[in-house]
């Protein structure tokens, strides 16, 4: 008897910890919406279409770094044509997305991929490009 | 056959997720029926399980014993394979849960050079610690997908496990280890021909089936990619009761959960019930304390006996007169 009241406690410690991402989403009212993004620098195209860039920007940002720093290539070719200059910093974030605390940060935390290495040698930009400034 | 047909199962799987996930009503399906039901039948047949385990009576210690039982002070016992306290049945239970001791035990004979010898084998040991830690921490990793904000030790688990930061998106070692370790057990038991003959289906076809799982897991991670912000969107509505089917769900992503869901549902009523049972057996849980302390079967109902006193009583006149001793008159006198 002793023993059932030991395999229960133990039963109900299992059921609470694996229906742990329940009970915590309900208690801290969770959203689906996901992360909200700052609009973009307006009449910028992105050097590849969103949905590529979503799964795959941290491969391309690694060939970036291999070919810019290993391989002295400092310009990029899209699949449309566009010349892009490498660099994170000045193109992407300063140019298009802004600061990476608003940008990189926001989906990356939500994601539990806070991390990365990029910003061991990468600055962000202070403050959010100028609607319609010039590439 | 249970190799063969174990993998045609989880290719099957394979094909019907990746047939459902390309239509938008097989995405329903995939995404949002299979998994709570699975989900479901994996807690309540869990439940299911244990309680009738814990209903089934044990009424006396059955332990194996792996060394010297407590006798006399001066004789060493073995506190741990021969626990004779409570608290010894809890440290034998936490070295078979946590480090697999039983496991360790496994030895191996063989003829060598014509002579039969016989000595330890730990590589399934070895194999079974990789692999069950290494699917912990995996398991712990996801908790970062339906959980808003993702946990410390989530974060601190996944910097440790991708410790080396190779590539990017950051391998994993958990992943290589779990995926080394399948492989071997799942060899080991198809090489070894005594092993191949004592298994079956469900032998083959778990194991398959995480490899399933792990092998798309993988892909989505390193190979083809993942859009996790949508994963994880989806996560939380499947863990808030509030199910959402975002954009950017690759068929990658509905193999993998299909398995997972396929794993979960069968989980109570396959051999993965280990996860429950190893707490629950009566040959490990219990202390070995049966010359220590008396265990008395609580049903046992009362027995009519006759005892020689009352038979000696009945026929005392009859064995007076044959002459024959009688205890009474002994003790009396």
């Amino acid at each position: 008897m002793r023993d059932r009241v030991l395999i229960f406690a133990g039963l109900s410690l299992f059921l609470a910890l694996v229906t742990y991402p329940v009970w915590q989403g309900l208690a801290a009212r969770s959203s689906t919406a996901g992360p909200v993004l700052p609009a973009t620098a307006a009449g910028q195209k992105c050097v590849a279409p969103r949905d590529v860039m979503r799964v795959a920007h941290m491969e391309m940002l690694m060939s970036w770094r291999d070919l810019k720093v290993r391989e002295n290539q400092r310009t990029y070719t899209a699949a449309d044509g566009t010349v892009y200059t490498i660099d994170l910093t000045a193109t992407c974030l300063t140019q298009c997305h802004g600061p990476k605390e608003k940008f990189c940060d926001s989906c990356h935390a939500y994601a539990g991929v806070p991390a990365v290495n990029c910003w061991s040698c990468h600055t962000s930009p202070p403050a959010a490009p100028n609607p319609g400034e010039l590439r | 056959m249970g190799p063969l047909s174990s993998a045609i199962g989880v290719v099957a799987l394979i094909v019907l997720a990746a047939l459902a996930g390309a239509s938008e009503p097989g995405r329903v399906v995939l995404g949002l029926v299979i998994p709570y039901a699975a989900l479901a039948t994996f807690l309540a047949g869990i439940c299911y399980r244990l309680v009738q385990w814990a209903l089934a009576p044990v009424p006396f210690r059955i332990p194996t014993t792996c060394g010297q039982q407590k006798s006399l002070p001066w004789i060493k016992s073995a506190r741990l394979d021969n626990p004779s306290t409570g608290l010894g049945a809890v440290g034998r239970m936490a070295l078979e849960v946590l480090l697999f001791r039983s496991l360790f035990r496994n030895n191996q004979a063989e003829l060598y050079e014509r002579r039969f010898v016989f000595g330890d084998s730990k590589y399934l040991w070895l194999g079974a610690l990789a692999f069950h830690w290494s699917l912990l921490i995996v398991l712990l990793r996801h908790l970062r997908l339906p959980v808003e904000p993702v946990p410390q030790f989530v974060l601190a688990l996944n910097a440790v496990d991708g410790f080396f930061q190779i590539g990017a998106p950051v391998l994993y070692l958990s992943n290589l280890i779990v995926l080394g370790a399948l492989v071997y057990l799942l060899l080991r038991r198809w090489r070894d021909p005594q092993l191949r003959y004592i298994s079956q289906f469900s032998d083959y076809f778990a194991p398959l089936l995480l490899l399933g799982i792990a092998v798309s897991g993988m892909l989505m991670r390193y190979g083809a990619g993942a859009d996790v912000v949508a994963v994880k969107r989806f996560a939380i509505g499947l863990a808030t009761f509030q199910p959402v089917l975002p954009e950017g769900l690759g068929l990658l992503f509905w193999i993998h959960l299909l398995l997972v869901s396929a794993l979960a549902a069968c989980f109570p009523f396959s051999k993965l019930m280990h996860m429950g049972g190893v707490f629950l057996s009566p040959t490990r849980n219990l202390a070995n304390n049966s010359r220590i302390k008396r265990h008395i079967n609580p049903w046992n109902y009362p027995v009519k006996t006759h005892t020689y006193a009352e038979w000696e009583h009945e026929f005392h006149d009859k064995i007076k007169a044959a002459g024959i001793p009688l205890d009474e008159e002994q003790k009396n006198g």
